[in-house]
C-alpha cells in the first residue's frame, strides 16, 4: 500500500479475496459442524431411546433380583458386542418389577447383585446400594438407575438406549418407572 | 566420494538447505549445558519417532471397529510373526513417553527454564504434557478390552457431571448413546491423525523457540533474570563460553537416546505387550477395571476425596492445575533461576511426587474396593473357631455368607473398605454391635432388612469374640447396674 489512509486496487482486491474464503469457510462450517453435532441433535429429538424386551414374565422367580440382557434400541454397523447391555431384574411380586442398569452412579462401573446380603456392591470404590435399588453406602451420591418398564403379553419390556451416566440422572428424573 | 559429493550438491543447489542444517547444528551453547540434565527433551523426541513408527506398524493389522479390534488385538499377538513385540514396543513407549515428558519438565522447572524470554516454550510444553497424555488416554482406548470399555465408562461419569451440557457432551464423546463403534472410531481419529497432528506442529514450535532463543544456560545461584539485560547476557555467555551444538553438546543425547530405545526394546522383550483383557462384552459384568499406570493416581484420588467433594475436583481441579501451569511463566517470569534459591520450587516438586507417588501405589491395591469374592474365598482362620459355641459358629457363618468378609478383613485376609474387625470386640460393645450391625453408617449399609433377628444374635455373638486373648470384650457399665437384682 502507498498510502497509510487509503486502500489500494491491490489491497481491495486482496480483501475482497479474503473476505470470499472467509464466507465460504463459514458456509462450509454449517455442515461440518451439523455433522459433528449428530450426537447431541438426535439425542435431544429421543431419537436413541425405544422399548425393548428383557423376557417373559416367568423368566424371573418372585422376590428375586436376575441378570437380563439386551440388544440395544439403536446400533451401529459397527457396534459388535458393544451393543448388548446388562442391567438387574427384580420381580419384588406379581407384575411389579424394577429394572435397574448395571452402572454405579459413582463412576460408571458394573454394580454386581449378592443375593445373601440382599446388596448391590461396586467393584471399584465400594459404592453399595440396597435391593430396591437406593443408595446404601460408598460414594455414590445417589441410587442406582431404574429404567422405565412395563409388562407387555406377559413380557418385560424396558425403555431404555442411552448409558446412563450420574449427570444425566436429571433427564431421567422425570420418567416414572410404570410396572411397580 | 567425489560422485556422492557431486550428488549432494545437486540435491542442495535446488533445495538450499544444507546451510542452514549446518547453522542449526553448530549454533553455540553455553558450555555447562552440556549436561545429562538437559538430554531428557531430545529423548522425548525419539520416543515421540518410535511411537509414530511402531503405530503405523500396528495400523497395518489393527481395525478400529468395535466388533474386530478385540480380535485383531489377539491376531497381533498370536498370529502375526512378532505382532506381540511390536505391540509391546508401543505400550512401553507410550509409558516411557510419559515417564520422560514428565522428568523433563520437573527438569526445566527446577532450572527455571520458563522465565524470561522462554515463557512460550514453556507454554507450548504444558500443551505437548496435555497431548501426550491424551494420547495415553486414548491409546488404552484402542486396546479396546474390558478395562478400555469401563474406563470409557468412568472417563463419561465424570464428564457427565458438567453442569448442564454434562450429558450432551457425553454424546458428543461416545459418538452417540452408548459406547460402540463410533466410540472407538473418534478416539481412533484422535489417536492417529488429530492429536499427533498436533504433537509434530507443537514439536516443531518448541525445538524452533529452543533453537531461536538458545538453550536454557545452567542456573547460578545470584545470576538473576532480568527482562532488560537477559538476552544481551545470555548472547555474551554463549560468545564467551560457547561451543557448538554439534558435537560438544549432541554426543550426550545420541548416547542417552540409544540407551532409552534399548530401555523400551528390554521392557516389551521381557515384560511383552499389555493386554488386551478380556472382551470388551458389556454383558460381562465381573470384571474389576482399572486405568493404566499413569491414571492410577486419579483413581485413588477419587476413591479417597469425600463424595461431596468429588464434583467439583473433578471439574476444576483440572482447570486450575492447567492454568497455574500456564501462567507460572508469568508469574515469576523474572529472579532466581537456581533451585538452590527456589525452596518453594523444590518443595512443590518433592509435594507433588510423594503425592503422586503414594496415591499410585495405594491404588496398586486399592484398599478402598471390596474384596468381590472374599466371602466365599477367603476361610475363617480355625483357631478362631475354637472353642466356639453353637451359637457364635452359626454367627462366623452369617459372617462369611452375608458378605462382611468382602468389606472387613479378619487375621489379614478380606476387604479392606471397612475397618479389620480382629479386636472389634475390644471397640464395641453387644449393643453397639447390634446397633452398627442393624442400622449401618459411617460408610457401612443397614443390614437391618438382611438379617433376622437369630442370625443378628448369632452374627454379634460371633464378633464379641474377636478380640486379642487376655483383653476382655468391651463392656456397658451402666448395664449391669440397671441390669443387677435388688
Amino acid at each position: 500500500m502507498t498510502n497509510d489512509d487509503r486502500l489500494s486496487r491491490r489491497g481491495l482486491f486482496m480483501m475482497i479475496g479474503i473476505l470470499c474464503n472467509g464466507l465460504v469457510a463459514a458456509v462450509l462450517a454449517v455442515p461440518i459442524v451439523r455433522y459433528l453435532m449428530a450426537p447431541i441433535t438426535r439425542g435431544r429429538a429421543n431419537g436413541y431411546l425405544g422399548w425393548v424386551s428383557l423376557g417373559p414374565v416367568g423368566q424371573f422367580p418372585e422376590g428375586e433380583t436376575r441378570l437380563a440382557t439386551f440388544r440395544n434400541p439403536y446400533v451401529m454397523p459397527a457396534d459388535g458386542k458393544t451393543a448388548d447391555t446388562a442391567c438387574w431384574v427384580r420381580r419384588v411380586e406379581g407384575e411389579k418389577f424394577q429394572v435397574f442398569a448395571v452402572n454405579c452412579m459413582h463412576l460408571g462401573c458394573p454394580v454386581r447383585w449378592f443375593p445373601q446380603s440382599g446388596l448391590f456392591l461396586c467393584p471399584c470404590h465400594g459404592g453399595v446400594y440396597y435391593r430396591d435399588g437406593s443408595r446404601a453406602a460408598g460414594p455414590p451420591e445417589r441410587g442406582l438407575v431404574e429404567y422405565p418398564c412395563k409388562i407387555e403379553n406377559g413380557v418385560v419390556t424396558i425403555e431404555a438406549g442411552e448409558l446412563p451416566t450420574p449427570g444425566s440422572t436429571v433427564a431421567l428424573a422425570g420418567k416414572r418407572p410404570t410396572c411397580v | 566420494m567425489r560422485l556422492i559429493s557431486r550428488i549432494g550438491e545437486w540435491f542442495d543447489r535446488r533445495l538450499q538447505i544444507a546451510a542452514p542444517i549446518r547453522d542449526m547444528a553448530e549454533h553455540r551453547v553455553p558450555q555447562s549445558t552440556a549436561s545429562w540434565w538437559y538430554v531428557f527433551g531430545s529423548a522425548a523426541l525419539v520416543v515421540f519417532l518410535l511411537q509414530v513408527v511402531t503405530g503405523i506398524l500396528l495400523a497395518l493389522i489393527y481395525v478400529p471397529s468395535a466388533g474386530e479390534a478385540w480380535n485383531t488385538l489377539q491376531a497381533l499377538n498370536h498370529d502375526v510373526a512378532l505382532g506381540w513385540f511390536i505391540r509391546a514396543l508401543h505400550g512401553w513407549g507410550s509409558n516411557f513417553m510419559v515417564a520422560i515428558v514428565l522428568i523433563h519438565m520437573t527438569q526445566v522447572f527446577l532450572f527455571g527454564a520458563f522465565k524470561f524470554p522462554r515463557e512460550l516454550t514453556w507454554i507450548v510444553g504444558v500443551f505437548l504434557l496435555l497431548m501426550t497424555l491424551g494420547m495415553a488416554f486414548s491409546g488404552q482406548v484402542l486396546r479396546f478390552d474390558q478395562d478400555a470399555y469401563w474406563g470409557l465408562g468412568i472417563g463419561a461419569s465424570m464428564v457427565s457431571r458438567v453442569p448442564f451440557a454434562g450429558p450432551a457432551i457425553v454424546r458428543l464423546m461416545l459418538g452417540g448413546p452408548i459406547i460402540g463403534g463410533a466410540t472407538l472410531s473418534r478416539f481412533f481419529a484422535l489417536h492417529v491423525f488429530v492429536i499427533p497432528g498436533l504433537l509434530i506442529g507443537f514439536v516443531s514450535l518448541h525445538l524452533l523457540m529452543v533453537l531461536k532463543l538458545g538453550i536454557n544456560e545452567w542456573p547460578m545461584p545470584g545470576r538473576i533474570v532480568r527482562r532488560a539485560s537477559y538476552v544481551s547476557e545470555y548472547h555474551a555467555l554463549t560468545q564467551r563460553e560457547g561451543a557448538p551444538f554439534v558435537p560438544y553438546a549432541v554426543w550426550k543425547d545420541l548416547l542417552f537416546a540409544s540407551f532409552v530405545l534399548l530401555a523400551v526394546m528390554g521392557c516389551a522383550l521381557y515384560f511383552g505387550p499389555f493386554g488386551p483383557s478380556g472382551q470388551p462384552d458389556p454383558t460381562i459384568i465381573r470384571t474389576v477395571p482399572k486405568p493404566d499406570y499413569f491414571f492410577l493416581w486419579l483413581y485413588a484420588l477419587l476413591s479417597l476425596l469425600s463424595p461431596s467433594l468429588e464434583t467439583p475436583v473433578l471439574l476444576i481441579g483440572p482447570v486450575v492445575v492447567i492454568l497455574g501451569l500456564l501462567l507460572l511463566p508469568f508469574l515469576s517470569g523474572e529472579g532466581e533461576k537456581s533451585w538452590k534459591r527456589r525452596p518453594i520450587a523444590v518443595l512443590t516438586v518433592l509435594l507433588l511426587a510423594i503425592a503422586l507417588g503414594n496415591f499410585t501405589h495405594l491404588a496398586q491395591y486399592a484398599p478402598w474396593s471390596p474384596q468381590m469374592d472374599a466371602w466365599s474365598a477367603a476361610t475363617l482362620p480355625l483357631p478362631m473357631l475354637k472353642r466356639a459355641t453353637a451359637l457364635e459358629r452359626q454367627g462366623a457363618l452369617v459372617f462369611q455368607g452375608k458378605q462382611c468378609r468382602n468389606c472387613h478383613s479378619l487375621a489379614g485376609s478380606g476387604g479392606q473398605r471397612g475397618p479389620a474387625l480382629d479386636s472389634v470386640a475390644l471397640r464395641l460393645t453387644q449393643d453397639q454391635l447390634i446397633r452398627q450391625v442393624i442400622q449401618g453408617g459411617g460408610n457401612m449399609p443397614a443390614y437391618g432388612k438382611n438379617l433376622s433377628p437369630p442370625e443378628t444374635t448369632a452374627l454379634v455373638a460371633f464378633m464379641e469374640t474377636l478380640h486379642p486373648a487376655g483383653q476382655p470384650p468391651a463392656r456397658d457399665a451402666a448395664r449391669e447396674v440397671v441390669t443387677r437384682q435388688p
